[in-house]
């Protein structure tokens, strides 16, 4: 009887949640915007050094989200390390013996890995972009992980610490420098637009890729007394 | 009906059905996929409304695009915390010790006991 009772009452508050959010989408369909952003963006696109409107925004116009994004990114990350401790990549139970995972495997993560810097590459005049290509970098590292092979950099160390924070610390480098040299802050200087944009993106998509990996490795919590990764002996 | 109304209404379709399903799901794996609906939905009915006039605007499409790595992260997070949760606790519902009662958790399995 609770039960049913739970249920009808969950169901209620649903029912008028969805009848206030689509009221709202209605209201929000019905009134014409006041600024039509597309056409003030395709006004404005010659300046912001990319020919795609999507890396446009989230890497000049609106990189103060892309910024935050990466940050809020290895937070995640290193607060999912700290949760966990990482199993040794030798322990066989983490690795599958499937063979057809690792006949594609040879296939896949060379293929994988030239999608991913295509992608990256992309992003400048069509879709495309940095956290397409971190998701693709990932994967691979996913399967590479899956199959066994050693990934000395993903222990808690020097490298894994400077993988997660390398695409926030330059872009916040950059930020920073171009507010000290005069412009406002993220204001790229006009005549290194390109290349700073270029630069972002590629540590973007090594610290992407680093967070997820790192969160995939460290999601099988195991019992504390198995030798963790990067102990000694 | 346009179909930039059409997504956006399927997105506070999946918003409440997601809603439902993060207040009614015991399992915290189940809630969690709830949560995750219930973040779609957003993006749907961002992205749909946005293509007004039949031409995708590229500002929401961003902010999608970022909220969706976000969401990716966030659940990859609570995914280790769920997991850290049940080795220590034995159990995936964050129901009271009443409900334990009733046989839904399993046998506690403590690192410490281990060793």
């Amino acid at each position: 009887m609770m039960r049913l009772l739970a249920s009808a009452l969950a169901i209620a508050v649903c029912l008028v949640f969805a009848g206030a959010l689509a009221a709202a989408v209605w209201q929000i369909a019905g009134t014409p915007a006041p600024v039509s952003l597309p056409g003030l963006l395709a006004d404005n696109l010659a300046a912001s050094g990319v020919e795609h409107p999507v890396t446009a925004v989230l890497l000049n116009f609106r990189s103060y989200d892309t910024l935050l994004e990466i940050g809020v990114l290895v937070i995640a990350g290193i607060a999912g390390i700290s949760m966990a401790r990482t199993t040794s990549l030798e322990d066989p139970e983490l690795r599958t013996s499937d063979s057809l995972l690792y006949a594609l495997q040879r296939w896949f993560v060379p293929l994988m890995l030239v999608l991913a810097g295509y992608l990256l590459w992309a992003g400048s005049d069509r879709p495309g972009g940095a956290f397409q290509a971190g998701a693709v970098l990932a994967a691979s590292g996913v399967m590479m992980r899956l199959g066994g092979i050693p990934m000395p950099f993903l222990r808690p160390g020097l490298l894994l610490r400077l993988g997660l924070a390398l695409g926030f610390t330059v872009f916040l480098l950059v930020a920073v420098a171009s507010a000290a040299g005069g412009e406002a802050f993220l204001a790229y200087p006009k005549a290194f637009t390109k290349p700073l944009i270029l630069a972002i993106e590629t540590v973007l998509t090594f610290s992407i890729a680093m967070v997820l990996l790192a969160l995939f490795v460290s999601a099988p919590v195991n019992q504390a007394l198995e030798p963790e990764e990067g102990d000694p002996g | 009906m346009t179909p930039s109304l059409l997504y956006a209404f399927a997105g506070v379709l999946l918003c409440s059905l997601g809603l439902f399903g993060f207040i009614r799901l015991a399992h915290l794996l189940r809630k969690l996929l709830a949560f995750n609906l219930m973040g779609s939905g957003v993006f749907l009915v961002m992205v749909g409304l946005a293509q007004r006039d039949g031409e995708p605007d590229p500002v929401p499409q961003a902010l999608v695009l970022t909220g969706i790595v976000v969401a990716i992260a966030a659940t990859a997070l609570a995914v280790v915390l769920i997991r850290r949760y049940y080795h220590l606790s034995g159990q995936a519902t964050l129901a009271g010790p009443a409900a334990t009662q009733h046989g839904t958790a399993k046998p506690v399995v403590r690192a410490e006991d281990r060793s």
